[in-house]
């Protein structure tokens, strides 16, 4: 056998090895992640949690957001669109897993503002102008107040509230949730109880357009 | 072996090169298992080993290739660097550094106990063994080509 050959045979047997390992690897924590879902389905959505689209809508998206976390802020649009474009058939219930440094500020400002029920305008906000805030060195999440000044908010309430227990609480079962359900990377996705293994907004449409067809509802266009 | 009259023969060291560079392929392919697929991430002194271990597999491959036993020239410095990385991470790990030395100031620990494959074996031990490994070999190469 020439050596060449011999150093090209052995490449791609490690490489071969790997990929089966990583396809072993990821069907096994898979299967844990649903297996986890299941025996937790109570931590995936709390009544506290914020919701966008129609109430009653028959097919859940769960996002677990970071709201410092520019994958979130990429997918924001396209969660929006497919709730908008699902005539109430589908809903967003947005969750907090504040992985970044700084996050954590950055969602009580949110739920602060939510009581005052301006929250998707600053959500709008933080996340268009999240590069100028969530510097992952030295990230500033009281820009945001600046950046939310406009929207018609009673600030000294707000900054009262972002600091207040109620919010803090709201924070602590959030993260407490994202834990049990092992989330520990952002966004985090699940369709009525189904987690996204592979990630991707492709992939995120085609498992709304499952559990749509699974409830009868018509696919989105 | 018998050599018809136009192929070359494999040269002495080809098979300790060999040996040094499919040791740092495989710590290569197991580096970037645990840290992509197991999602474990690296620590400061990992990623310091990973750069004397990564390249390792680009220069005594193409040594291989060439029969070129001038890849090693090229290749010890790395290991060697990565072995006195290995060895300090060890001695961080099992704690006979104490933790103010360490210069872990963001990411993961390297002092934490979760550096180990399956529970069992502390990956900076792992990768001091393959460092060494490679150390060896690479100077059995140097050993055979001046027997020759």
């Amino acid at each position: 056998m020439s050596r060449k050959w011999i150093v090209l045979s052995t490449i791609i047997a490690v490489a071969l090895a790997f990929a089966a390992g990583l396809m072993v690897f990821k069907n096994r924590s898979g299967q844990e992640l649903a297996k986890s879902v299941q025996t937790h389905s109570e931590a995936l959505i709390r009544p506290h949690a914020a919701v966008y689209g129609n109430p009653a809508a028959k097919v859940t998206i769960v996002e677990f957001l970071d709201p410092a976390c520019e994958t979130c802020r990429a997918f924001y649009p396209i969660v929006k669109s497919i709730v908008n474009q699902s005539f109430g058939n589908v809903r967003l219930v947005v969750r907090y897993a504040p992985l970044h440094r700084g996050s954590d500020t950055a969602v009580k400002i949110l739920e602060a503002v939510r009581l005052q029920g301006k929250y998707w305008e600053a959500v709008e906000k933080a996340m268009a102008f999240q590069p100028q805030w969530a510097s992952h060195d030295s990230p500033q999440p009281e820009v945001i107040w600046e950046l939310i000044a406009d929207i018609g908010l009673d600030m000294a309430k707000a900054k009262a509230d972002a600091s207040g227990p109620a919010v803090a609480q709201i924070l602590k079962q959030d993260i407490t949730d994202m834990q049990t359900l092992k989330v520990d990377r952002t966004p985090g996705f699940f369709v009525n109880g189904t987690p996204l293994r592979d990630f991707g907004a492709e992939q995120l449409k085609s498992l709304v357009a499952q559990e749509l067809s699974k409830v009868g509802a018509p696919a989105q266009p | 072996m018998t050599s018809a009259p136009t192929a070359v023969q494999t040269p002495g060291f080809w098979t300790p090169l060999f040996t040094a560079w499919l040791v740092s392929l495989l710590a290569t392919a197991g580096a970037l298992f645990l840290g992509e697929v197991v999602g474990m991430a690296p620590c400061v002194l990992c990623w310091y080993q990973r750069i004397a271990m990564f390249p390792l597999v680009l220069i005594l491959g193409l040594g291989l290739l060439d029969s070129d036993l001038r890849s090693v020239r090229y290749a010890w410095p790395l290991a060697l660097a990565g072995w006195a990385l290995a060895f300090y991470h060890c001695l961080v790990f099992w704690g006979l550094v104490t933790e103010s030395l360490v210069p872990c100031g963001k990411g993961p620990s390297c002092a934490d106990t979760d550096l180990q494959v399956a529970g069992l074996v502390p990956i900076p031990l792992l990768s001091l063994v393959a460092f060494t490994g490679v150390l060896l070999l690479l100077g059995a190469a140097v050993r055979r080509r001046e027997k020759a």
